[in-house]
């Protein structure tokens, strides 16, 4: 059992390591990729999977739902009610025309009305693994076409509600008694349905409010990165099986959980924890859809399964092209979200499974459906690459074929990372001017504290790189180091410096060795975090002593000028040389600094205001006295 | 009895000949404030509003300080570009400062002749004082003539003493109203006319 779990791993590992970034270099995408990888391995090429890719299937659907957690967690509830007019005018719309439109042909070709009005359903939903992650990857989630196809994937999720329970009524062929049986304690009440459905959403709600916050915290102290990670999926799981339990779509679910925290200072840390899992579980899913395509029967019945496919593809974009003009989209958001929702998503596979359960409509009658659902699936990417190269480019003229990618989230200016004392001032400052800041921070009391001020803190190691992608480094221009461990600022310096080559870097820095380190990293300024207290504690004494405050302050400016310009200088040579040589460097650093602070070399160069020489200058003098004629 | 604010701007006067004689000359003198600005804002950093209460609480301001580059240290200029603020000092509803006294007490490094236009520096003092003539003139103060002290480079051991004393003179005279304001107004250098200055006002 374990050899075969491993086998496959292995297959499907290989399978995405391969196809995937050839797909990608050659510009088709991530998702054209995993589905040719699936084509591969499936049975009709390869054979390495089969029987088995139906388990496959049920969990990497998995990937789906946490992707909408995910697109979730980017979604204020007030970005949420600002989209609330296409997500249901258009979406609506969408779903209504499509649904009649393809049951009315249905109709034409002979099916009997109510497996037509379950066709048209089926059809009327799109994928929303592919779309947005196709969307996602190109960078268009965030234009007028990509917010309108997510609008309409949305309601999709949320009509499945009302299409589950339209299924039952639209039986065509007469109740088999051991299948009428086993459905039987589906059938509660309708009252009883909505009211599980109101309280399992309310239910979600709350938890997001009450119960996530706290236990986090309390899992952010124990400071135990696996078990945040743990708790992370826990809260996409039960929600998902929640759902199941309710019938309401686990998608759905985890998207309104998301929504609730997207507001939570944990935001950043969720997304970095479910990332990695919604990437390999969704390359999963892909994977398997395409090797579900059942080439046999396409084989078969060619024209019948092709003419499907392209009729209703054809169909959809059609409709979604005339709902994008009549509710205003631009020329190019129209056309993306006509070639991006055309496809016939994967909810179509379990529709086709519960008509077949339902008795809606035969096994015979949904074997053709099913493939040219995953047909059409597959032919989505290559949609998006015509798209790209010859429909955008033309409709486009003038404007930028793609509007730019708006701000989500973290897009502040300035990301700090430690907001301890010392970050604390930095980003006082920078808030008091108006300049908004996304704090990266460990101390989970901290994060509470100024979350409860109303202060945006996130929780999370900023060594992390996909929490410094999260936090928005990739579109920040500042990036303020001021990590209290200078092992852990180093860390953090060489990622920043890695990944974001163009973020300026202001480091905070423990000692001279520390500085020079974070030096040589490109940090563009470094500050020894002592540094400013000390001087100003210098001046004061100067100023104690009887010293002029002015002149204190020049005294002072002076040092600082040259020690500042000594350790620049022996930044220079330091960490070229080996160990010995290093620390007879030091010696001679100390050595230099003594000679250069002595008094004798030091004072007295206020040359401005010398008037020493000025006294001694008889020309001036003689020129000044000279009588006047 | 005017109250009067010495406004004080010497960047090194560890260094000063003439100007520490002169402050020191009239420190303690009943109704008179020294306000030493270097001292007060090291970093050129002005409290705008206790600059602005100081002069609303005094009759007479008095900028004390050498004549740099023909005119003043620079956190004088700093100070009179913050403080003297629109609508406060000038312009519209800007009448606070009306009717005040105002005058420049200066040390020079050349002597009075330098000061002539066939000197060496080609303008007489006044001349190069038109700005603060000028900014007293919008501000509604009336701008007496500076009190100057030459050669402040030569001076050795006492020369300075009958400058300060002068100077002394000078601000309580102009404390106790013994001055003839409008001939010191019109007066070159109110050292060189100090006796005829407040004798006349003495005499009427």
């Amino acid at each position: 059992m374990t050899d075969s779990v491993l086998a496959m791993a292995f297959v499907y590992l290989l399978a995405a390591v391969v196809c995937v970034p050839i797909a990608k270099r050659i510009g088709l995408g991530a998702v054209l990729g995993y589905l040719v990888a699936g084509v591969l391995i499936g049975p009709w090429v390869f054979g390495f999977v089969g029987r088995e890719h139906h388990s496959v299937g049920h969990f990497a659907e998995f990937g789906v739902v946490m992707m909408l957690f995910l697109v979730g967690l980017e979604l204020r509830p007030s970005l949420l009610w600002q989209l609330r007019k296409p997500i249901f005018g258009l979406g609506g719309a969408q779903v209504m025309l499509t649904a009649v439109v393809v049951g009315a042909v249905a109709m034409v070709l002979g099916a009997h009305w109510k497996s037509a009005i379950a066709v048209g359903l089926i059809f009327a939903s799109s994928s929303t693994a592919i779309v947005l992650s196709t969307l996602a990857e190109r960078g268009l989630l965030k234009t007028t076409g990509g917010q309108a196809s997510f609008s309409v994937l949305l309601f999709q999720d949320i009509a499945v509600i009302p299409v589950f329970a339209v299924f039952p009524l639209l039986a065509t062929i007469a109740p088999d008694p051991a299948l009428a049986a086993a459905a039987s304690d589906g059938g509660r009440p309708a009252w009883q349905t909505a009211l599980m459905l109101l309280g399992a959403v309310a239910g979600v709600v709350a938890m997001g409010r009450f119960v996530v916050r706290p236990v986090f915290q309390f899992l952010a102290a124990v400071k135990v990165r696996e078990s945040f990670t743990a708790a992370a999926l826990l809260i996409v799981v039960g929600i998902a099986l929640l759902m199941q339990q309710v019938g309401l779509s686990p998608a759905l679910g985890t998207f309104l959980a998301g929504v609730v925290l997207a507001d939570s200072e944990y935001r950043h840390e969720l997304e970095t924890d479910i990332e990695p899992f919604k990437g390999l579980l969704l390359g999963l899913f892909f994977i398997s859809i395409g090797a579900q395509i059942d080439f046999g029967l396409i084989g078969s019945e060619p024209l019948m399964i092709c003419g499907i496919v392209l009729v209703t593809m054809a169909g959809k974009l059609g409709i979604l092209w005339l709902l994008g003009r009549l509710f205003r989209l631009d020329r190019p958001g129209r056309w993306l979200l006509a070639f991006s929702l055309a496809q016939i998503g994967e909810f179509a596979f379990v529709l086709i499974e519960l008509g077949k359960s339902e008795r809606v409509f035969s096994p015979g009658f949904a074997a053709p459906l099913t493939a040219a659902v995953a047909l059409s699936m597959a032919l989505t990417p290559l949609l998006f690459v015509i798209l790209e190269r010859w429909v955008l480019p033309r409709v486009s003229l003038g404007e930028p074929a793609r509007p730019q990618d708006e701000i989500a989230h973290a897009d502040t200016p300035v990301v700090i990372a430690g907001y301890g004392r010392f970050g604390q001032m930095v980003g006082r400052i920078l808030r008091a001017n108006r300049i908004p800041v996304t704090i990266l921070d460990l101390d989970p009391n901290m994060v509470d504290v100024l979350g409860r001020l109303g202060v945006k803190v996130y929780y999370g190691d900023a060594s992390r790189v996909d929490l410094l992608h999260a936090a928005g480094c990739g579109r920040a221009k500042l990036f303020v180091l001021a990590v209290d461990d200078p092992a852990e600022a180093t860390k953090i310096a060489e990622h920043v410096r890695h990944h974001f080559p163009n973020l300026t870097i202001l480091a905070r820095c423990r000692n001279r060795p520390h500085y020079w380190e974070l030096r040589k990293l490109g940090c563009e300024k470094v500050f020894r975090e002592t540094f400013g207290s000390a001087y100003e504690t210098g001046i004061e004494a100067l100023v104690q002593l009887g010293y002029r405050r002015y002149t204190a302050q020049r005294l002072a400016r002076r040092w600082r000028d040259h020690d500042e310009r000594i350790i620049e200088e022996l930044g220079k040579l330091w960490g070229t040389e080996s160990y010995l040589e290093r620390s007879k460097l030091a010696m001679d650093e100390a050595e230099r600094l003594m000679r250069e602070e002595d008094p004798a070399v030091y004072l007295d160069r206020d040359a401005a205001w010398d008037n020493e020489s000025l006294r001694a200058d008889r020309k001036v003098d003689a020129a000044a006295a000279r009588p006047d004629p | 009895m005017r109250r009067i604010l010495v406004l004080f701007a010497h960047p090194v006067l560890e260094r000063s000949r003439v100007n520490r004689r002169l402050v020191d000359a009239i420190r303690g003198v009943e109704g008179v404030t020294i306000h030493d600005l270097y001292e007060a804002y090291p970093t050129l950093w002005i409290d705008v509003a206790r600059e602005q209460e100081l002069l609303l609480a005094n009759d007479v301001i008095v900028f004390q300080h050498p004549f740099y580059w023909y005119s003043t240290p620079a956190i004088l200029k700093e100070w009179q570009d913050l403080v003297l603020e629109h609508g406060w000092a000038y312009g519209d509803g800007g009448t606070k400062l009306r009717g005040k006294l105002t005058l420049n007490a200066l040390s020079t490094g050349g002597p009075p002749q330098a000061y002539e236009k066939g000197g060496y520096n080609r303008f007489t003092i006044r001349e190069l004082l038109a700005p603060w003539d000028q900014t007293a003139y919008l501000c509604g103060m009336k701008f007496l003539a500076p009190f100057v002290v030459h050669t402040a480079l030569k001076f050795v051991g006492d020369d300075v003493v009958p400058k300060a004393a002068g100077y002394r003179r000078l601000i309580e005279a102009l404390r106790d109203d013994r001055l003839d304001l409008e001939r010191a107004a019109k007066a070159e250098n109110l050292y060189d006319e100090l006796d005829s200055l407040i004798g006349a006002r003495e005499v009427a």
